[in-house]
């Protein structure tokens, strides 16, 4: 590979300055992927970003992209390694959903996403962990390795989508597709230090998307800023007949906007403050930095109100009956039969089914397959889930309120900063208390960005004195991803926590 | 409100999973305890309010009946454990 002739690593590159350098053909998409894959087994042994390398078919893909790029028909992520989390089809690419039940499974077709994505020649580096099925909140839960967080890698990169926000922090990927069901995408790019989107409900197809809670899975970008976020929201929104719960509502030209706001104007732009996202249980550091991420909007010429959002304290209780339940009725699926993993002992086939669900889950998804079949169950569905669905209403109407008077709201995305790996594992509640501030916005179907803000010193009671990242929250009405892309690319020009990298070497 | 051992291998059962002594005992504590975080719900009049189970404020989504390319066979059976010709094989599910 030839000396890159512009300053600093290939693989740091943003999305677009990449794509500018290929337009110019500065950079060749093999040598961006050669970086990529270099990166990779350089450093993955350390943070197990990836489930599966597709090193070879990268190769050929970068050489596709090039080509095309040659001819003069690029799209802007043409030739851009990225990788795919592995809860999402990547036809014939081993997708695992980081449990025992998948391992060995390849789907015959992509998820719309990712054909989208294959559509502009992006280059597919490989597939990233999670928490099994997308159920947790640290990456632990992994049928096959935590990932660990390239700012300390004693600690959790957060979850469920830790691998694709691992690999964006670190290098290992110019940018990933995540998934965000309670705060998936948001909370890792957090704990990371990158800038995470979860659109709309239904904004982005979810045609090939293994179903966790299908009233709330969404698919989205992990990426360095908000200007990626756009491009690669750009390529993969819009209607799919294949999703009958996609929007048909117009995609607008995300870049455009942003591009027509370069010079970072928010003044103006009313920004509500929900004071029950700042409780008690928040780290000290978190509120430092997220307080400080408000006064500088505010010196950006935001105007800054204080609003209310009262049923948040129910939104956990109604988080976990809603997804759960949902998750219940999704997972029947794996009965050992169509796909997966399939008890071969003796028994009947009920012996056989109930046999391959016990090996094939891990624990967190065998609990929350237990819960939600509580939740639904004869006696119980009144005051389980049918009370949750009524909250889930009441907090819809909570965001509705506050947005006939503000823009857009501005929260902390987690009330802590990353973990050390073990901490929380062995108690549920704790793990679930992570997403507090996350899970009511996919009860609610809203678009949110979780982008840097700063850092907070670790924990005084560690070994470690590595500065862990902080994410900021902006959540807005739906489909309002213009305003909140424009908002976080206001602040990344004025503040430098987006261009903040990890030490690991 | 506490679940006991009994109702864990009912929801067990509903589930289809088996569990070993030492999953349900696991369960059996930690669903109490989670299922106590719920008890929250219960001080919320919720009375007249409608439920929400979807949120893409979408309505009865129609197209055309018309027939589109699916998967072929051998691609629809690529993953299967176990298949019988163009079919998938299963365990006898009437007893003989």
């Amino acid at each position: 590979m030839s000396e890159p002739q512009h300053p600093g690593e290939l693989w740091q590159l943003s999305v677009a300055a990449a794509s500018d350098l290929l337009a110019r053909r500065a950079i060749s998409s093999a040598e961006l992927t050669d970086a990529y894959l270099e990166r990779i087994a350089a450093v993955d042994g350390r943070l197990s970003a990836y489930i599966t390398v597709t090193a070879d078919a990268a190769r050929e893909q970068a050489a596709a992209a090039d080509r095309r790029i040659a001819a003069g028909n690029a799209a802007p992520l043409t030739g851009i390694p990225m990788q795919i989390k592995d809860l999402l089809s990547t036809a014939g690419v081993r997708t695992t959903c980081a449990s025992a039940m998948l391992a060995d499974y390849t789907p015959v077709y992509d998820a719309t996403a990712v054909a989208r994505l294959r559509a502009q020649d992006a280059v597919l580096l490989g597939k990233g962990n999670l928490d099994e099925f997308g159920m947790g909140s640290s990456t632990e839960n992994s049928a096959f390795f935590p990932t660990r967080n390239p700012w300390d890698t004693a600690r959790v990169p957060g979850g469920s989508s830790g691998g694709s926000a691992a690999a964006v922090a670190g290098g290992l990927a110019a940018f990933a597709l995540g998934t965000d069901t309670g705060g998936s995408i948001r909370q890792p790019a957090s704990f990371c230090g990158i800038t995470g989107l979860k659109p709309t409900y239904g904004r982005v197809s979810r045609y090939g998307l293994v179903a966790y809670a299908s009233s709330l899975d969404q698919i989205g970008p992990l990426a360095r800023d908000a200007a990626d976020c756009a491009l690669i929201l750009q390529a993969i929104a819009g209607h799919d007949p294949r999703d009958a719960t996609s929007l048909p509502a117009a995609v607008p030209d995300y870049a455009a906007g942003l591009a027509a706001t370069l010079d970072g104007e928010i003044a103006g732009l009313r920004l509500g403050v929900p004071a029950e996202y700042f409780a008690d249980g928040m780290d000290a550091g978190v509120r430092s930095v997220v307080t400080a991420a408000i006064d500088q909007l505010a010196a950006m010429g935001a105007d800054i109100r204080e609003v209310s959002l009262p049923s948040t304290e129910y939104a956990l209780a109604c988080y976990y009956i809603i997804a759960p339940s949902e998750c219940s009725a999704n997972l029947a699926r794996y009965d050992g039969v169509k796909y997966g993993y399939s008890h071969q002992g003796d028994g009947d086939m009920w012996a056989a089914m109930e046999r391959t669900r016990q090996h094939g889950f891990g624990p967190e998804v065998k609990r929350r397959i237990m819960l939600g079949a509580f939740a639904l169950s004869s006696g119980y569905y009144d005051a389980y889930y049918h009370k949750a669905q009524q909250v889930r209403t009441l907090i819809r109407q909570d965001f509705d309120r506050v947005f006939a008077n503000v823009d857009a709201l501005v929260a902390p995305v987690s009330p802590i900063v990353a973990f050390p790996l073990g901490e929380r594992a062995d108690d549920p509640i704790r793990m679930y208390l992570v997403d507090i501030y996350t899970l009511p916005v996919n009860i609610a179907g809203l678009p949110a960005i979780s982008i840097p803000a700063g850092f907070t010193p670790a924990d005084a009671d560690t070994d470690t004195n590595t500065p862990l990242p902080v994410g900021l929250q902006l959540i807005g009405p739906r489909l309002s991803e213009p305003t909140l892309l424009q908002i976080a690319q206001a602040y990344q020009q004025t503040t430098p926590w987006h261009q903040q990298r990890p030490p690991i070497r | 409100m506490p679940i006991d051992r009994t109702q864990v291998e009912h929801i067990a059962a509903l589930a289809r999973i088996s569990l070993s002594d030492d999953e349900i005992a696991v369960f059996t504590r930690q669903l109490s305890q989670i299922l106590a975080q719920f008890d929250v719900l219960q001080t919320l009049d919720t009375a007249g309010v409608t439920p929400t189970a979807h949120v893409a404020d979408l309505d009865s989504v129609m197209r055309a009946d018309q027939t589109d390319d699916c998967l072929p066979a051998e691609d629809t059976l690529r993953n299967a454990p176990r298949r019988r010709g163009d079919f998938f094989q299963v365990r006898a599910v009437l007893d003989e």
